[in-house]
């Protein structure tokens, strides 16, 4: 979707900054919203590309007045809804009020090391030989779907060079809306600055994305 | 949306009853979540607790001092980091499948993910704000030689600068390079001059004198 999390290149106002000695979190409630967003995604089933969704989608003017956990806490309380494990008027209480929607599985404490350390690997058997190979020519696609896409806006219509195959991967697009993961060979697509940025860029600079395959057409 | 033009009064200038009520409502949800039987608590403060005092940039640290030291290990983490790190026990969520970037004289990389936050978490641990940042996100891929000047250095003119963009599951850890002077360190030695900011890309490792 277009929306205002897709900044690469976007003019912005101010410097970086960094903070020295910056704490791993800045506040109690901070903490508590990243476990439970960890927590929540083994009851609700939900995969990382619906998180994201869940996070990203909302207007512009909403995203960029919320600080980066507040989005997580709103992703998650949009997943939670629509996942119909708790119901707006418990949100609005602050309390339970109906009786809990059957789970296939919890996270327990004793769980979480080997949970984190399996992680989720995202490569997957490939049906069928790569398109692209090493060297070739690929322009981004001009696309705008209206629903999850990893394809930044900055790079769509422009060229660059497949500079590795990454192998074969789940597909965000379609995992994100439910779809299942019809993986896709994933390549690293590299750009010259001045393909993307115009003259006047620095002539020093390469920036690469990482590209599924149908979000490239042979150039 | 394609109008980035208006203002963007953001992130850090919320005023206090708007962080209350964000208090209340990740302590509603919370409760919510507890009281219902999908989340134990106790797996909540574990979760906690790995990501605040067990995992951070001192992993990574550890698998760059080890490249510095040990040319074997330095050849297999660029050929395929993933086993490479997990060589050392750093594995799993946010680093399934990771590439070693190698600076040189000739060549900087530098990395960011202009879509969200992507991170490689087992061997840096959570992002900083400044790299969840709006002015980071934006700047980077289009004036990285910008972004380092906001960290105070100045790449030098001719230096080749490679932004990764990490729009997919791959993380990326920059491999900087080994400073001057540290001939016949121990690793454990090494590893206390790789800053996280240096295997990022916006910031270089601290010279011997730096430290003690």
């Amino acid at each position: 979707m277009e929306g205002a999390h897709d900044m690469g290149g976007v003019a912005w106002s101010g410097p970086v900054e960094p903070e020295p000695n910056e704490p791993m979190f800045h506040a109690e409630w901070e903490r508590r919203a990243f476990a439970l967003t960890l927590a929540m995604a083994m009851p609700g089933a939900w995969n990382i590309d619906m998180s994201r969704f869940a996070r990203e989608n909302r207007p512009p003017e909403d995203y960029l007045s919320k600080s980066y956990f507040q989005i997580w806490l709103a992703g998650l309380e949009r997943q939670v809804l629509e996942g119909e494990l708790v119901t707006p008027d418990e949100i609005e209480a602050g309390r339970p009020l109906h009786p809990a929607k059957p789970v296939a599985r919890k996270l327990t404490a004793e769980d979480v090391a080997r949970m984190l350390h399996r992680g989720g690997p995202t490569e997957r058997d490939a049906a069928s030989p790569a398109r692209f190979a090493r060297g070739d020519h690929v322009r981004a696609k001009m696309i705008h779907p209206p629903t999850h896409t990893r394809l930044p806006r900055y790079v769509r219509g422009h060229i660059g060079i497949i500079e590795r195959v990454l192998g074969c991967h789940v597909f965000p697009d379609s995992n994100a809306t439910g779809a299942g993961e019809d993986p896709q060979w994933l390549y690293t697509v590299t750009f010259d600055g001045d393909e993307l940025w115009g003259n006047g860029s620095d002539p020093n600079l390469k920036v690469s994305v990482d590209a599924w395959e149908p979000y490239l057409e042979r150039a | 949306m394609t109008d980035h033009d208006h203002d963007h009064h953001h992130h850090h200038d919320h005023d206090h009853s708007e962080l209350s009520e964000t208090e209340l409502r990740v302590r509603a949800l919370e409760t919510i979540l507890t009281e219902k039987g999908y989340v134990d608590p106790a797996a909540l403060d574990v979760l906690i607790e790995t990501y605040e005092s067990k995992v951070g940039p001192r992993n990574g640290a550890r698998v760059v001092a080890r490249a510095w030291a040990d040319p074997a290990y330095r050849a297999r983490l660029i050929k395929d980091a993933t086993p490479a790190i997990a060589e050392l026990g750093y594995a799993g969520r946010q680093g399934e499948h990771i590439i070693a970037l190698e600076n040189t004289p000739a060549l900087h990389n530098m990395v960011v993910c202009t879509l969200c936050s992507c991170y490689p978490w087992p061997v840096l641990g959570l992002p900083p704000v400044w790299y969840k940042s709006a002015p980071y996100r934006s700047k980077a891929v289009k004036d990285p030689r910008g972004v380092l000047r906001d960290f105070g250095f100045e790449l030098p003119a001719g230096t080749d600068i490679r932004v990764w963009d990490s729009t997919a599951e791959i993380r990326y850890l920059v491999l900087p390079m080994r400073p001057a002077g540290t001939e016949g360190w121990s690793e454990e030695r090494l590893a206390d001059l790789v800053t996280r900011d240096s295997m990022i890309g916006t910031g270089l490792p601290k010279q011997p004198h730096e430290v003690a």
